[in-house]
This record gives structure tokens, sequence and C-alpha cells, in this order.
């Protein structure tokens, strides 16, 4: 008899174990760990003899129920005393873990039985979910982003004078000003942002302050034509950008130069 | 302003807005209407059409007023309007649900009750407008915490967050079909043997 794993696309490791619990009808609080880990190393080995990619975190695991099996093998009072604050059960943690993830999980399917737009119910316009890119632009690849900063950083002036001086700009507040200077205007131009920059430092924490911003999607940067001009707008209302941005100071932030 | 004036009236707002539309916003448009006219004409529009067998309902969504077709005509709509609506995947779903129930939360934390990385799943949300990052953890590296959109709100019909369906207590869950105190040794056996 061959052994019976059914390969379902798994969300991970603790949605495997899940299965498995489910498969062999047992409890989640008393699992049967020596079975299960066999079934859980079987089913890894049947995705990687299926040249399926096993994400780290699914060895990670079998590590995880390994130790519980052999600490499960050892007679109670033979463990070790520094051990004692893991708790009675070695399977404790992990009942929890997957207890935990079981709740999200019913949680999701409960929103999932609700009246979804677009597949239960309809507004009239349909409602757009995804606000389109505005037409005729086109997106920026990253390498082109690089370029425009190297540019920016060629253009500073190159004095050798040595001034040791500490000016401590963050990148959060940077990210303020820019957040100012779009509330001012809608759109900047990704070089006029420079324009008043003076050291290597400052050309790099305005930078990064703009790519934390692309990020969060507070700003959108763009080109109209192929080596126009890079422009910088806001992506969202200016409210929601700085409700984003509002978070105090820590040293931990500060850059000299 | 007579109540069957001011429903015929929201009627028509309702069916030209192209979103949930605040009843503040009604009570602007409206001049001489208060609020508390405002909400009972909506009410009553609301129960006039919950009550017969109509193909729209009024449907009170992220902090506003819309209109939504009824959930039974939903294959007819489909097929009038083509192409079929994005479905969401299980991992989406499940990283959703642990975003609306523990905001604000960071990738980190989700990551620890998922097991897996979430990074994709993240932008994904992202991109759809139904997470946004509301503030940063004051924790090493200050990790962006996410929190749902009102795109959130309307997708799943919400009124406010208040509507999500109550999380199960740690020891209600229970995994489905599964008998729950039958157990051990002779199980075990079984599921050796099944093994082999």
């Amino acid at each position: 008899m061959s052994t019976n794993v059914q390969l379902e696309i798994f969300e991970g490791p603790l949605d495997l174990l899940l299965h498995l619990i489910k498969k062999n009808e047992v409890s989640i609080t008393d699992i049967p760990i020596a079975a299960i880990t066999e079934q859980y190393l079987a089913t890894l080995e049947l995705m990687q003899s299926l040249n399926l990619d096993v994400a780290g975190e699914f060895l990670v695991m079998a590590a995880t129920l390994i130790h519980i099996k052999s600490r499960m093998l050892l007679p109670a009072g033979e463990t070790e005393p520094d051990e004692e604050d893991e708790g009675p059960d070695p399977r404790a943690d992990l009942v929890r873990r997957l207890l935990e993830y079981q709740r999200y999980k019913d949680a999701a399917e409960e929103l999932e039985q609700r009246d979804v737009l677009t597949r239960d119910v309809f507004v009239r316009s349909v409602a757009p979910l995804e606000t389109p890119a505005p037409a005729g632009f086109r997106e920026l690849s990253v390498l082109e982003l690089l370029a425009a900063i190297r540019r920016v950083i060629e253009r500073l002036p190159k004095d050798n004078v040595h001034e040791v001086t500490l000016d401590k700009i963050t990148v959060r507040q940077k990210m303020t000003l820019l957040l100012d200077t779009l509330r001012a205007q809608p759109q900047v131009q990704f070089e006029a942002l420079f324009s008043e920059v003076k050291t290597r430092m400052e050309v790099v924490v305005t930078f990064l302050a703009m790519l934390e911003l692309v990020k969060v999607r507070a700003i959108r940067i763009f080109q109209e034509v192929q080596s126009g001009p890079i422009m910088i707008e806001a992506a969202v209302d200016m409210e929601t950008a700085a409700a984003s941005a509002t978070v105090e100071e820590t040293e931990e932030e500060q850059h000299g130069t | 302003m007579e109540r069957e004036d001011l429903k015929s009236i929201l009627e028509s707002l309702l069916f030209v807005a192209d979103g949930p539309v605040p009843v503040q916003r009604f009570c602007e448009i409206v001049d001489g209407a208060s609020k508390d006219e405002v909400s009972a004409a909506l009410a009553e529009l609301q129960s006039d059409l919950d009550g017969s067998s109509r193909g729209v309902h009024l449907v009170e969504v992220a902090g506003g007023f819309q209109m939504r077709t009824v959930r039974a005509n939903a294959d007819w709509v489909k097929k009038f309007l083509g192409g079929r609506p994005a479905r969401m995947s299980r991992a989406t779903l499940e990283t959703l649900a642990i975003i609306a129930y523990r905001q604000p939360i960071t990738k980190a934390e989700i990551e620890a009750i998922r097991g897996v990385d979430v990074d994709g799943v993240v932008n994904t949300l992202l991109e759809r407008n139904l997470i946004r990052a509301v503030a940063r953890k004051d924790v090493p590296g200050r990790p962006f915490l996410f929190g749902t959109t009102p795109e959130f709100l309307q997708l799943f019909n919400m009124k406010d967050l208040s509507q999500l369906p109550t999380l199960k207590e740690m020891d209600e869950i229970k995994l489905p079909e599964l008998a729950a105190d039958e157990l051990p040794a002779e199980d075990e056996a079984a599921v050796e043997a099944a093994e082999e």
C-alpha cells in the first residue's frame, strides 16, 4: 500500500500540519507526534521529488517536530532543569500556534461568506477597486531611478574642503518635507527635489525618503516619455499620507554627516 | 419637506452616487432636511427595498449608504457584465483576516501567525488598496504597521469594523470534521499501519 499523501497546495507548515491532524482524525491538543512527524516528512519528500519549491519554513517546522518528538521520548523528570520554562508538554507551544492559525483560517472563511462586492453584489458603476494608473504614463524601472539619482550626485559641488559638521537630517524629516511639498503643488520634478541639496548624505537621505513613500504607496513616481523628466505626485489623499508619516522621531533614525 | 419627497430625492442621489454616501453628505445637499429626517427616510427606503422582491437593496457600507444588487441575482449580473472578478487566494484571504482582526499589525507579526513569508501577499493587498500602512511600530527597525482601508469595508459589505464576525475563543476552535475526544494509542497504531 503506497503512502497516501494527497498533494494539495499548502499555505505553509502550519497548514500542512493541520491537514495531517484532520486526516488522521486526531485531537489537536493531543497530537501523536511520532506519526505526524513521519507523515510530515513524507510530504516534504514528495514535494521535493516533484521539484516543488519547499520553502525554508517547512524545514524549520520539520526540525521543530523532531525536537518535540525527541523530548517526548524522555521520561518525565529527566528533562534538564533549564528547560522547565518550556512548559510541561513539549507540544504546548506548537498546539497554541496551530490553534491560533486555525482561528484566522476560520475568520477568513467567514469573511469569504459575506456578500463580496463584484462577486455576490454589485454597485451601479461597478466600483473599480483599483485605481488605474493615469493613461499615457509609463512606469519607471528601478534602474532608471538609480540613473537619475546618479546624475544628481554627480552634480554635487566637488570641493575638497572637509568641514566636520553634524547636520542631522532624518529620513522621517525628509518624508514629511516631501509630503509638504506635494501638498503645496500636485507634482514635482524629481531633480527639483535635489536643487537645494548639497551633500551626498542629504541626497541619499532624500532618496531613501522617496523610496519609503513609494513603498507605502503615498507617492507615485513616473515618467511621461522615455528619458523625459521623472515626476513625483501624491498617490493618496494627503491626510492618509500624513497619517502614515506622523510618527515621532527617534535617535536610531538619525543620520549625520 | 414631506417624507415621501425626501425619500424620492435620496433615492435619486443614491442612484447617481459612485460610492457610499454618508448621511452628512445628504444633509448638505438637501438643505432643509435635518440629520434625523434623512436617517429616518433612509431607514424607510431601506425597508421598502428589503421588503419587496426588488433587485437592489440599500446597504450601509463603509460609513455611508449605497445601492447594491441583491445576492440572488449575482449570476445574471455577472453574465451581463461579462468578465470574471479576480478571485482571492486563500493566502490573501487569510492574511487579510489577520490584518483585519489584529490591526495595526506588522509583517513579522502576520508571519508569526501564518508561519510563512507574507511579503508578496502584503504587496498585493497594498496594490488592491485593501490595506495601508498606518504608522510604524516603535521597535528596532521601525517596521510599518498595517491596517484595513474603507475599500476593505466596501469589498466585504461592512458598515464598519465592528461588523467583523467575532473571533472564536481559543477553546472554541475545532478542526472541521474532527471527532473531539477520540484518541490516541489505537489511532497512533492505525496511522502507522496506514503508512506501510
